[in-house]
C-alpha cells in the first residue's frame, strides 16, 4: 500500500515536471492544444466530483461552462476588468447557479436528473442569444488574447498555458483535500447508500446541493479560462455536444478519480483529431471504435487501469526489495 | 558587445574560415534558388505545390454545409489532374470544426503553424470566422472568400487580410430597396425581421438603399425571436398598418408561417422574401404554392434544379464535373454550386499571381479581380474587387415565383454602384 503511494507521488512529481517543460519544447500551436487539455481537465474534475463521487448524473455541464465563459467575456468586453479577476468571479457565479439548480434537482434521481440537466444544456445557447445586448447574440463576443505580464519573457501561448496549469494545480489540490476528508466521505456515502448516509447524520440535501455548486464552479472556471484562451465566445460553442463530450471524458478518464480528469481531457482533446487524420470520411465512426476499445480494455477508465498497474508494480518491487 | 569583439579578434582564423563556409552556403543557395523561386518566402509554396487551408463543419448541427468542402476538394482534384496552376499542384487541407469556434481556432492554428499553409480559403460560418478574424490578420495570412453572408468581412481598412465572397445581407437589402423605389410609386413598407445581427444587417442595407425616403416609406417594423412559436400577431399588425410592401427577413420556418398567415388574413402586399428562405422545398412548398405566388426574391447562382439551364454550357460542365469527380454529391444541393464557383474564383486569383505567390501578392491579386465571369453565376453577374472593395459578388437578380418555380426577371442589380 505504501509502495503504491510512493509510486503515485513519484508519478505526480514527474508529471508536473513534464508539464512545466512542455511549452518550451513545443510549438505555439501545441502549447495551445495542451492549454485546452488543462481547461478540459478542470471541467472534467468538476463533473467528476458530481457524477463520479456523488453519483448525480449531469448531461448539462456545458451550460455551466457557458455561464463561466460568458461571465468572463462580458466583464472583459463591457467593463474592461483584468482577466485574472474575472476567473474567480466566473467560478463564484457558477457556484451560485449550480447550488440553485441543485435544490430542485434534489427531487430527481439518476436518469431523471440526467434529463433535467440535459434540458439545461439545450436551453442555455438559446438564452444566450436572447440577451443580445450583453452576449452579442449569435455573433458572440470577440476578445483580445492576453500578453504575458511585463517582466516574463513568455509568448502569449506559453503564458496562457502556465496560467491554466497554475489554476489547475490549485483546484486539483483543493479537490483532493475536500474529497479525502470528512466531506468527501459524506459525498461518497450519499452515492453508495443515501439512506445509510442519512442515518449516519449526513445532511444529504445540503451536501447534494453543495456538491452541485462546487462542481458547477469548477466547470465555470474552465469555461472562463477557455474564453480567455480562445478569445471568442458564441452560443454555438456551448451546444449539447459539449456536455456529452464532458461526460465521455470522465468515464474514459476514470469515474471517481482525480487524475482521471487529466486522462479524460487528453482523450477528448486528441482522439477526435486522430480520428479525423485516420479517416476524413467517417471520423466519428473511428472515434466510436476508440471509445468502445477503451471501454472494453479499461472498464474502470484510464485512471483505474493505471492504479491497477501501479499496485502490481509496488507489489513486485516490494517482493524484490525484501531479500536485500 | 565588447567582450564579444575581443573574442572574435582572438579567433580571427576561425572567423575567416566561417566566412568562407557562409559564402559557400550562400552560393549553394543561390544555385538552388532558381529551381524553386519562392519557396524561401511563403510557407506552403514550393515549385510544385501550393498548400491551402480550409475548415468546414463535416459533423454537428451545421454538417449540411459539409458538402461545400467536399466539392471544393473535388474541384482541386480536377485542377491538379489537368496540370495544376502554373505547374503547381494544389494541396487542399481541410479539417472538421463541427461549427464550434474553439475548434476552428485550434484547426486554423494547426493549418497555419503546423501544416504551414500559404493561406486560408472559404472557411465556413459566421461565428467560426469571427473567432479567427483577429488571429489571421495579426499573422498576416490571406483569409480569402469566407463562406458567410455577414457584412463585416469586407473591411480592408481594419482587416486587410480577410475577404468575403457571396453577396452579403446588406447588399441584398440594398437591392430590394432599389427595386421598391423604382417600381412601387406609393410604397408603404412593413418589415418583419429576426431580432439579431442577421436581421439587422438586412434592414440596415434596406434603409441605406432607400436613403432619405426610408423614414417616410417605412410605416412599421416588427421583430421576432427565434424562441417565438409563431409570428402571427406580427403579420396581423403589419396588415393593419396599411403596408402594401412586405419585406420579410426571416429564416425558413418563420418565412413559411408568414406566407401562410398573410394569405389566411387576405393581406396581399408586394412580398419581398430574403434569399435565406427562398428554397422551394423548405419554404414555399410547406407554405403552399398558391399562397407563394408572386413573391419576389434574389438569386446570384444558377439553381441546378431550374430547367432554364438544361442546355446551358456552364450547367452542363458542372454536371459533368459532378459526375466524374464527386459522384456521391447531391445534384439538387445549391452548396455544390456554391463551392464549385468559389473554387473557380480562387483558381483565377492564383493564375493571376503568376510565379509570385507571396502572401502580399496573393492578397493584392485577390483585391484586383476585374469583371470576372464564372460559369455558374447568373449571366451578367461579375466578380469585382479593388483595394477598397473586399466584397467580390455584389450583384443579384430578382425572381418572381410563378406558382411552381422561380422565374428570373429584370436587370442585374449592382449594389456596388451607387
Amino acid at each position: 500500500m505504501t509502495g503504491a503511494r510512493a509510486w503515485e507521488r513519484a508519478l505526480v512529481v514527474a508529471a508536473l515536471a513534464l508539464a512545466c517543460a512542455l511549452p518550451f519544447a513545443l510549438s505555439g500551436f501545441r502549447a495551445f492544444q495542451f492549454t485546452q487539455v488543462g481547461i478540459y481537465a478542470i471541467a472534467l474534475l468538476g463533473l467528476n466530483i458530481l457524477t463520479g463521487y456523488n453519483g448525480q448524473i449531469s448531461l448539462g455541464h456545458g451550460a455551466f461552462y457557458a455561464i463561466g465563459a460568458y461571465t468572463t467575456a462580458i466583464m472583459l468586453d463591457k467593463w474592461n476588468v483584468p482577466y485574472g479577476l474575472t476567473i474567480p468571479v466566473a467560478g463564484l457565479v457558477c457556484l451560485v447557479a449550480g447550488f440553485l439548480f441543485g435544490i430542485p434537482a434534489l427531487r430527481l434521481e439518476g436518469l431523471y436528473l440526467a434529463l433535467a440537466t440535459f434540458a439545461l444544456a439545450l436551453a442555455v445557447p438559446q438564452i444566450l442569444k436572447y440577451f443580445e445586448h450583453w452576449t452579442g447574440g449569435s455573433q458572440g463576443i470577440v476578445l483580445s488574447r492576453p500578453e504575458a505580464p511585463a517582466g516574463l519573457t513568455l509568448t502569449p501561448d506559453q503564458w496562457l498555458y502556465f496560467m491554466t496549469l497554475g489554476v489547475l494545480v490549485v483546484l486539483f489540490v483543493l479537490s483532493a483535500n475536500l474529497l479525502r476528508g470528512r466531506t468527501g466521505r459524506a459525498i461518497v456515502a450519499i452515492r453508495d447508500n443515501p439512506i445509510a448516509a442519512q442515518a449516519m447524520g449526513v445532511n444529504t440535501a445540503l451536501y447534494k446541493s453543495l456538491t452541485f455548486g462546487v462542481s458547477a464552479a469548477y466547470t465555470g472556471v474552465a469555461g472562463a479560462l477557455s474564453a480567455v484562451a480562445v478569445a471568442f465566445v458564441a452560443p454555438d460553442t456551448f451546444n449539447v455536444f459539449l456536455s456529452i463530450t464532458l461526460l465521455v471524458g470522465i468515464v474514459v478518464g476514470g469515474l471517481a478519480s482525480i487524475s482521471g480528469a487529466i486522462f479524460g481531457a487528453l482523450f477528448i482533446q486528441f482522439v477526435p483529431n486522430w480520428a479525423q487524420d485516420i479517416s476524413k470520411a467517417a471520423p466519428w465512426a473511428i472515434y466510436g471504435i476508440f471509445l468502445i476499445v477503451f471501454m472494453y480494455t479499461m472498464p474502470r477508465g484510464i485512471a483505474g487501469s493505471l492504479k491497477l498497474v501501479l499496485n502490481r508494480l509496488a507489489r513486485a518491487s516490494g517482493g524484490a526489495g525484501g531479500p536485500v | 558587445m565588447k567582450v564579444h569583439g575581443v573574442q572574435a579578434r582572438g579567433k580571427e582564423e576561425i572567423m575567416t574560415r566561417r566566412r568562407i563556409v557562409t559564402l559557400a552556403l550562400v552560393a549553394a543557395l543561390g544555385l538552388a534558388v532558381p529551381t524553386s523561386p519562392v519557396s524561401a518566402e511563403t510557407p506552403g509554396v514550393t515549385g510544385t505545390e501550393i498548400r491551402i487551408g480550409h475548415t468546414n463543419p463535416y459533423s454537428g448541427n451545421a454538417s449540411a454545409y459539409g458538402t461545400i468542402g467536399k466539392v471544393i476538394a473535388a474541384y482541386f482534384t480536377k485542377v491538379n489532374g489537368e496540370g495544376g496552376i502554373n505547374g503547381r499542384k494544389i494541396n487542399f487541407i481541410t479539417y472538421d470544426d463541427g461549427y464550434s469556434p474553439p475548434k476552428t481556432v485550434e484547426m486554423v492554428r494547426r493549418l497555419v503553424e503546423q501544416d504551414q499553409v500559404a493561406f486560408l480559403f472559404n472557411t465556413l460560418g459566421t461565428p467560426t470566422n469571427s473567432a479567427i478574424h483577429k488571429y489571421v490578420n495579426a499573422q498576416k495570412i490571406p483569409h480569402l472568400f469566407v463562406a458567410t453572408g455577414a457584412t463585416k468581412w469586407g473591411d480592408p481598412q481594419h482587416f486587410p487580410w480577410t475577404m468575403g465572397w457571396q453577396p452579403n445581407y446588406q447588399t441584398e437589402g440594398h437591392i430590394y430597396a432599389r427595386y421598391v423605389l423604382k417600381n412601387v410609386p406609393n410604397a408603404r413598407i412593413g418589415i418583419l425581421y429576426q431580432n439579431d445581427d442577421y436581421g439587422k444587417d438586412y434592414v440596415k442595407g434596406f434603409k441605406d438603399g432607400l436613403g432619405d425616403a426610408a423614414k417616410k416609406l417605412i410605416v412599421m417594423e416588427q421583430t421576432y425571436e427565434t424562441s417565438d412559436p409563431t409570428i402571427d400577431s406580427q403579420i396581423v399588425n403589419l396588415k393593419n398598418s396599411g403596408a402594401n410592401v412586405f419585406f420579410n427577413v426571416t429564416i425558413p420556418k418563420y418565412a413559411a408561417q408568414a406566407i401562410k398567415k398573410s394569405a389566411e388574413i387576405g393581406w396581399k402586399p408586394l412580398h419581398l422574401l430574403n434569399n435565406v428562405s427562398n428554397s422551394v422545398g423548405a419554404v414555399l412548398k410547406p407554405a403552399g404554392f398558391q399562397n407563394s405566388k408572386d413573391i419576389v426574391s434574389t438569386f446570384y447562382l444558377k439553381d441546378p434544379t431550374d430547367p432554364t439551364w438544361k442546355d446551358d454550357q456552364g450547367y452542363r460542365d458542372w454536371l459533368a464535373f459532378m459526375k466524374k469527380y464527386y459522384p456521391e454529391g447531391d445534384l439538387a444541393d445549391l452548396g455544390n454550386v456554391f463551392g464549385y464557383t468559389a473554387a473557380q474564383g480562387l483558381v483565377h486569383v492564383l493564375k493571376q499571381c503568376g510565379d509570385n505567390l507571396s502572401r502580399e501578392n496573393i492578397m493584392k491579386q485577390a483585391a484586383s479581380i476585374k469583371n470576372l465571369s464564372l460559369p455558374m453565376l447568373l449571366p451578367g453577374i461579375k466578380v469585382n474587387t479593388s483595394p477598397t472593395d473586399f466584397y467580390p459578388i455584389e450583384q443579384e437578380q430578382l425572381a418572381k415565383f410563378d406558382g411552381e418555380r422561380w422565374v428570373l426577371f429584370g436587370e442585374i442589380y449592382d449594389a456596388g454602384k451607387k
